[in-house]
């Protein structure tokens, strides 16, 4: 019960303070929709593109990150146990990493067209790169002494990478996954200038060419809350395969 | 205790180690002993002398720079179970339970054994190490005393004829001092072993073993061997004793003059 009004607090905060705004008169009022206009939007639209714009979005962000996700893990993995290739690659990794996607997207037009395909490279582009970085950091923090400990013990070399490797590096594959997925969703209204018709972020764009505000909020809220929720579940995944962690990052 | 046939022979070790400056420094110098079946051998010495070094080599993690290292005669090329080590920081698995850290080595296709005789191991040690309570818990919930408790429990699952020992009991607060070294010395009445221990302190030195090597300040060599001619079992009256006294003075004098000399060369 107290939790349970700790949580909703902040929100309510948040929405008071939108009112707030909405009726101070240091805006105008007819920049700033009410959080019941934005509902109310919100269910209009509900009935007609939002489930499908939800569905397209969802489904890049989810290709985009499984793809780098899966890159990402086996060579974080690879540059955070061998320190020497490190150093050879952490500059081009931060080098890369330091573009942002938006300024790529010309590029991949060239490069991919302004199909589905595009918009996933993009989202790839940036849940690898913020993974990567993730999961080397965190291998490369594992002390040596436990696959010291399992070789006097009689561990063969497969057995150390079994039964001590991968039990280390999963909290690091979870936690890049779930920076990935942040990024990923920050990165998504990017990717879906590149000629979207469906999608939250085409939504948004749309909307804005038409100074339809309320539905940019709407726009703007789905995506939060879906990426809220996605943290919600991988955190609960978390907990559960690496309960033995003191704290889970 | 009667002393067996030699088991582990350092023969004329040296030990260089490149620095980062991109010279060579010379840790090990043409150092000789012997350690024999079923002896309690202790390694003291000034602090970076080249002490966890031997170990190492002893494990089977390195080699020397110049000499040979042999076990039963054979060179020591990589670590094995039949050499249980305990490391100073005791790397307990944090990912497994109590009673999986146990039973890891016994689930490895060097040790492999049914789940029987797995779950009878897992419990004798669990009871004598005092753990039974724990057997579901994580590591990070036990205490300092405990892990190592764990981590001899861990060591002494795969059934080791060696055990050594990297200053096990540095970390632990006076009175877990005592009683873990009361409870080796106990263990290892019922289960003979051959252990090399390394450690700082004097006492503990005196208290447990059949022989202490002295080591000077580095590039190490041997400054002295003592026999403790105490018979086992021993207690903790013996440290109230004149004899165990007298030992102990000794052994503190030739400590204090090697870190003097090491103060020196620094
Ligand atoms: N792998 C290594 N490379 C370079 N120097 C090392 C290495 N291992 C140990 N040393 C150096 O050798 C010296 C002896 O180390 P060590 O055997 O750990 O001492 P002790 O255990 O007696 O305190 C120290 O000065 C240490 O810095
Ligand atoms: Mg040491």
């Amino acid at each position: 019960m107290r939790r349970a009004a700790l949580i909703l607090a902040p929100w309510l905060a948040l929405l008071a303070g939108w009112y707030g705004i909405h009726h101070s008169g240091f805006v105008n009022p007819a920049l700033v929709p009410t959080p019941h206009e934005v509902a109310a939007r919100f269910v209009e639209l509900m009935g007609s593109r939002l489930p499908m714009d939800i569905l397209m979005s969802t489904q890049r962000v989810f290709l985009g990150v499984l793809c780098g996700i899966a890159l990402a893990v086996p060579v974080g993995f690879v540059l955070g146990w061998y320190k020497t290739i490190r150093t050879f690659i952490d500059p081009l990794i931060n080098f890369f990493r330091a573009l942002p996607p938006i300024a790529l997207i010309p590029l991949v037009i060239v490069y991919f067209g302004v199909d589905e395909l595009a918009k996933v490279v993009i989202l790839f582009y940036a849940s690898f790169f913020a993974g990567v970085i993730v999961m080397y950091e965190g291998i490369s923090q594992i002390s040596p002494i436990y696959v010291r400990v399992a070789r006097t013990l009689g561990a063969t070399d497969g057995e150390i990478f079994r039964k001590v490797i991968i039990p280390l590096a999963v909290p690091h594959m979870l936690t890049a996954l779930r920076v990935a997925l942040g990024v990923a969703w920050a990165t998504l209204v990017a990717s879906e200038l590149i000629a979207a018709q469906q999608g939250l972020g085409a939504l948004i764009q749309n909307a804005g060419s038409f100074f339809q505000l309320d539905i940019i909020y709407v726009g703007i809220i789905c995506i939060g809350f879906i990426a809220l929720l996605m943290d919600l579940g991988l955190r609960v995944l978390a907990r559960r395969f690496v309960s033995w962690q003191e704290r889970i990052a | 205790m009667t002393i067996g046939p030699p088991r582990i022979v350092f023969d004329k070790v040296s030990v260089r180690f490149d620095t980062p400056a991109g010279g060579r420094m010379h840790v090990v110098d043409d150092v000789s002993y012997q350690i024999h079946d079923r002896e309690f051998v202790s390694v003291i010495g000034p602090s970076g002398c080249g002490k966890t070094t031997m170990m190492n080599i002893v494990a089977g993690f390195m080699q020397p720079t110049t000499g040979t290292v042999t076990l039963d005669g054979q060179p020591i090329n990589s670590p094995g179970p039949d050499r249980g080590v305990i490391f100073q920081e005791y790397g307990v698995f944090p990912w497994l339970s109590v009673k999986e850290n146990i039973a890891f080595g016994l689930n490895l296709r060097a040790n492999r054994t049914s789940a029987d005789e797995r779950e009878a191991v897992c419990q004798r040690y669990m009871q004598l190490m005092g753990l039974s309570d724990f057997a579901d818990a994580w590591p990070r919930m036990l205490s300092g005393g405990m892990r190592q408790r764990l981590a001899l429990a861990r060591a002494y699952a795969v059934k080791p004829q060696f055990l050594l020992m990297d200053e096990p009991f540095g970390a632990l607060d006076a009175q877990t001092r005592t009683a873990m070294q009361d409870l080796l010395l106990g263990v290892l009445a019922t289960e003979g072993k051959t252990v090399m221990l390394i450690t700082h302190s004097v006492e503990e030195a005196v208290y447990l073993s059949n022989r202490i090597i002295v080591m000077t300040a580095r590039p190490t060599r041997i400054r002295e061997i003592i026999e403790v001619p105490f018979s086992y079992p021993r207690s903790e009256g013996l440290h109230e004793s004149k004899e165990f006294g007298d030992l102990r003075a000794h052994v503190r004098g030739l400590v204090m003059q090697e870190y003097a000399q090491q103060a020196k060369q620094r």
